[in-house]
């Protein structure tokens, strides 16, 4: 695969040590003096600042390249260190050639046989493909066997056992090794053991390991800062720099005059410990060298690693011009392909324009509008003009007439956004890739970016402050790219599970529930109300008649904006699932029929068009195409907010509301079950319980109380449940699937129920009870955190504490759980980010070995499936027999299709805590109350 | 295949392992040149590795660089068929 245009290519990059002689080489110049600056505000020569390392100062050149700011790219220096010292990055391997090697004659303590048999083995295994990572260990275990030796057995001479003490002191029986005698043996291993050793002895020699020289970063890589009140700041790594000067210049006066052995040893080691900070501040064993304020000096290593280093937080990520980002909004009236801009950010942004024949008046007269267009409604003006030389000239309100007769073919001109242009737009976390998609531009007034709410899912965005990014494309190839592949509607199915995460929410699924719930209907007025906002002129011809008065179905009006030919045929959520299904003639209304494009039967809600769930959007998208779908979706939400806000839809507490006789019971049923859980406590104390295989008895009389209760909870849900019905506001949307559920509705009319903390009741607190209201030992319902009320009846004080209690827990888990997955995803991420899909169905890494060799096994794209299959045999029955294919394609019995996902997402961040599902005790059963 | 030596367990027998045919040089060669691809492009399995000691155990010597053929259930695809390279562990 060649790439045109690439004049030089990277073949190959390999990593070796630097030798002190190349570091003398490529010095501009050696460093002697600890001083920078003199009193004139010079640099010394021959001090760190020295004019030969490059050029940070604005106007003036370079001594060693004769080039100015920007252009020289800076130059290294050396010190010459006085006694050779450790290079903490290396100790490591310094220690595995001193065990493995001849204290005498340097060699490696193998004999030519094994050595050979290690290095044939290694590259058996480069043959076989090996990664870098499994041919070291050959080495490493070449290096282990070698230093397990006692003697040497080229020359026989005794070894002795070298250990490390943290970090750069060797020791040989107790003897201390200096970095002089270590360097020394270094030096006389021979370069054919270096190969068995995994060094390549042509680029490096393992004495380099031990420093002699010192490379002194260019200036730019350590710029001082002059502050406002002239004082210059140094850079962390020149401080460090300074202490290594100083001490290596007192090591070197004392050494000469012959000073005692200790002094100079204890200034040698001083030495090392600087030259150590130097590479690493946080090496263990040491205390990190700090700054005068006693802040810990960030040093080489430090500016590398972790989340602020270089690497994660400027090469993987940078900051980009062409950027925006605000606050969001919804915006319903918007297509789900659009986003609303504000002006104000529009006129910021800019594309930039090619000026040719053809376009030369259009961008004379964008140009002549200046930067900032007066005017009551938007016109794009421009920013920028980039003459044909490139200079790139800023267009202000007084030049911009001038500017606009200069302009000719070949010019550039950077234009403001306007409506159409192609953006990407995204909100982190992003952990999809439908967390980042292209949208059309549409410049709005106001401050906020705007957006349709289907598109809420995809990018797990809420308005409750959410704030999200936009940026431009500055090329038509980028712009091309990402409008066929980034776009919006190419991503109504996820390849998660290969259904709709794009969809009806909240309102759109209670509207449509409403527009076509049994046989609803809307007069003339109201159906032209409708029918507006889907922008639809004619009204259909009215299908039920009342008193002589017309009036439109629900039913009629959503087949409207439903393709033709459309077939399809499944149940709603708002099905009870009867045993047997009654199908058609489903009295609830659940079971949805759709022939030749007509909504027949059936009541459309989450099941049909919600996000994650919506059956129609799965099919139109797949049958239709993206545009087909995005029509659909667009249509049937604005048709669904129309119904809504005709028919108006409301609630409240009011609508929890239970009769007095209803309550009554309630409390009858909570008395009750606290008195069966007294009866087993009294048959736990008398020993007459039942113990259950594998359980304790104590175990036991848990899960007979907690059954208990959980049945008692559901009681009173079941009791409340029969005074909320389907003209009940929170129960629609509960049916429905627009928010909440069954499980809450009961949680506000009849009873909260068990609190729970790890899956038990609570029990913590003080000894042996959880509250000082409760007796010591008292096993009870109320003392172990049962609430007898309800959201609505109010909580008694210590029902109160228990709930925060378990409250407590759901939060600590959403934080505990959001940061260790974060990390989970930044490794998985990591590991698969250059795998790849190639023309074979194979996956690869870059490398071009084989991950699987047929992606997923099957090489199917889940979102180009049904359900794992190319064709939906069923469905093309359907399509051809009409009705009569029914009970050849048995499409009935197949039942509620789902699509094996759970309701909620486990990537999206979780569900804030005013859904109390979390800390909720009994899960199960709980659903339907 | 499989043969149960006396006392010992056989990790091929268990129902999460996989199954395991050790391939000649020759089919080796045919499978990778089906495959386009080369001996060291192969997912690999180490000679320590259970599967391959019980192999090597049962039908012959397994050295270094030969390929066996692993098929297993797929929850996609029903079987899928796939290849190893054996190295040293």
């Amino acid at each position: 695969m060649m790439v045109t245009g690439v004049t030089k290519r990277i073949s190959a990059i390999k990593f070796a040590h630097l030798s002190p002689d190349e570091i003398r080489k490529m010095s501009a110049t050696k460093i002697i003096t600890a001083d920078t600056y003199d009193d004139d505000g010079f640099p010394i020569d021959m001090g760190l600042m020295d004019p030969h390392l490059g050029v940070i100062e604005p106007g003036l050149r370079c001594k060693t390249c004769g080039k100015k700011v920007d252009e020289c790219p800076g130059h290294f220096g050396h010190i010459d260190l006085a006694m050779p010292v450790i290079h903490v990055g290396y100790v490591k391997d310094i220690k595995k050639l001193l065990q493995s090697t001849c204290r005498s004659c340097g060699r490696l303590l193998l004999t030519g046989e094994q050595a050979a048999e290690y290095r044939k083995q290694r590259d058996r295994m480069e043959e076989l493909g090996a990664d870098m990572l499994d041919a070291s260990m050959v080495s490493k275990d070449a290096a282990k066997d070698a230093s397990s030796r006692t003697s040497c057995p080229h020359c026989a001479t005794v070894q002795l056992k070298i250990t490390l003490d943290k970090p750069t002191t060797f020791r040989e029986e107790g003897h201390k090794l200096t970095p002089k005698e270590i360097r020394e043996r270094l030096e006389r291993v021979p370069d054919e053991d270096l190969i068995s050793l995994g060094m390549d002895p042509s680029v490096s020699r393992p004495e380099w390991m031990i420093l002699t020289a010192l490379p002194v970063p260019p200036v730019t890589v350590r710029p001082s800062i002059t502050l406002e009140s002239g004082d210059r700041s140094e850079d962390d790594v020149t401080h460090k720099l300074v202490d290594v000067l100083r001490i290596n210049q007192r090591l070197r006066e004392n050494r000469d005059a012959g000073a005692p052995q200790l002094i100079v040893e204890d200034l040698w080691e001083l030495l090392q410990y600087h030259i150590t900070t130097y590479f690493d501040n946080q090496t263990s064993g040491i205390p990190p060298a700090r700054h005068r304020s006693g802040r810990p000096l960030k040093t080489l290593v430090q500016r590398l690693k972790g989340k602020e280093g270089r690497f994660r937080s400027n090469l993987s990520g940078k900051r980009v011009n062409f950027s925006a980002r605000t606050v969001i909004s919804p915006d319903p009236m918007l297509s789900v392909n659009e986003v609303g801009v504000p002006i104000a950010a529009a006129r910021e942004l800019t594309v930039p324009i090619r000026v040719t024949d053809r376009n030369l008046a259009i961008g004379k007269e964008m140009c002549s509008r200046g930067p900032a267009p007066p005017g009551e409604d938007y016109r794009p003006g421009v920013n920028y003009v980039i003459r044909t030389d490139g200079r790139r000239i800023k267009v202000t309100d007084k030049n911009a007439e001038t500017i606009a007769e200069g302009i000719e073919p070949g010019y550039m001109i950077e234009r403001h956004l306007m409506d159409g242009d192609i953006v990407l737009f995204n909100r982190q976390p992003s952990l999809h890739r439908m967390s980042i998609m292209a949208h059309e531009v549409r410049v709005m007034p106001y401050k906020t970016f705007r957006f349709n709410l289907c598109v809420c899912p995809p990018y797990n965005a809420d308005f409750d402050g959410d704030e999200m990014n936009l940026h431009v494309l500055q090329s038509e190839e980028a712009r091309a790219e990402a409008k066929v592949l980034m776009r919006v509607q190419e991503h109504i199915l996820s390849p998660r599970f290969g259904g709709p995460v794009i969809g009806g929410i909240h309102d759109h699924i209670t509207g449509a529930f409403l527009l076509t719930h049994r046989d609803s209907k809307f007069s003339r007025e109201e159906t032209l109300k409708i029918l507006e906002k889907v922008n639809i002129p004619d009204v259909p011809e009215s299908d039920v008649e009342v008193n002589g008065k017309l009036y439109w179905s629900g039913k009629r009006l959503f087949s409207m904006i439903l393709p033709k030919n459309l077939h399809m045929t499944f149940k709603s959520s708002i099905c009870s699932r009867c045993d047997p299904c009654k199908k058609e003639e489903c009295e609830f209304d659940s079971f949805v029929v759709v022939r030749d494009g007509k909504l027949i039967t059936g009541t459309i809600d989450e099941k049909a068009i919600g996000a994650f769930k919506g059956r129609i959007l799965d099919k139109l998208s797949r049958d239709y195409g993206p545009d087909g779908a995005r029509a659909f979706i667009d249509a049937s939400t604005k048709m669904s907010i129309g119904a809504i806000m005709v028919r108006g839809f409301t609630t409240g507490i009011e609508d929890e509301d239970i009769p007095d006789q209803a309550k009554r019971e309630i409390d009858d049923a909570m008395v009750q079950a606290r008195m069966k859980v007294e009866e087993h406590i009294s048959a736990y104390r008398r020993g007459e319980l039942e113990q259950m295989p594998g359980r304790s008895i104590e175990e036991t009389l848990e899960v007979e109380i907690m059954k208990v209760l959980g049945k008692a909870r559901d009681t009173a849900g079941q009791i409340a449940g029969r005074h909320l019905g389907m003209e009940n506001s929170a129960v629609i949307m509960a049916r429905c699937g627009a928010r909440g559920s069954m499980l809450n509705l009961s949680q506000m009319a009849g009873a909260i129920g068990q609190q729970a903390v790890r899956g038990e009741r609570l029990s913590r607190g003080y000894w042996n009870r959880t509250l000082p209201h409760f007796e010591a030992g008292d096993l009870g319902s109320e003392a172990r955190g049962f609430i007898e009320n309800s959201y609505k009846s109010g909580l008694s004080p210590t029902e109160y504490f228990f709930h925060s209690m378990g409250g407590r827990e759901g939060l600590v888990d959403t934080a505990v759980r959001t940061s260790r997955s974060g990390y989970m995803q930044r490794r998985l991420v990591n590991a698969l980010e250059d795998l790849k899909v190639m023309q074979d169905g194979s996956v690869r890494n870059t490398a071009g070995t084989i991950i699987q060799f047929m992606y997923g096994e099957d090489g199917t794209d889940p979102t180009r499936s049904v359900q794992g299959d190319a064709v939906d045999v069923d469905d093309v029955i359907l399509c051809v027999l009409g009705n009569k294919g029914e009970h050849i394609a048995k499409v009935q019995e197949k039942g509620v299709v789902s699509y094996g996902i759970q309701d909620r997402d486990l990537l999206e961040t979780p569900e804030e805590p005013e859904s109390e599902e979390e800390s909720d005790f009994d899960m199960s059963g709980g659903e339907e109350g | 295949m499989v043969i149960r030596m006396a006392g010992e367990f056989n990790v091929l027998e268990h129902e999460l392992v996989p199954e395991y045919h050790l391939l000649s040089e020759k089919e080796a060669e045919k499978v990778l040149k089906q495959l386009k691809l080369t001996k060291d492009q192969l997912p690999k399995t180490r000679i320590t590795d259970p599967c391959i000691r019980t192999l090597d155990a049962i039908v012959g010597p397994v050295e270094e660089g030969m390929v066996v053929k692993i098929v297993r259930r797929s929850s996609t695809s029903g079987v899928s068929i796939c290849y190893r390279l054996v190295v040293r562990g």
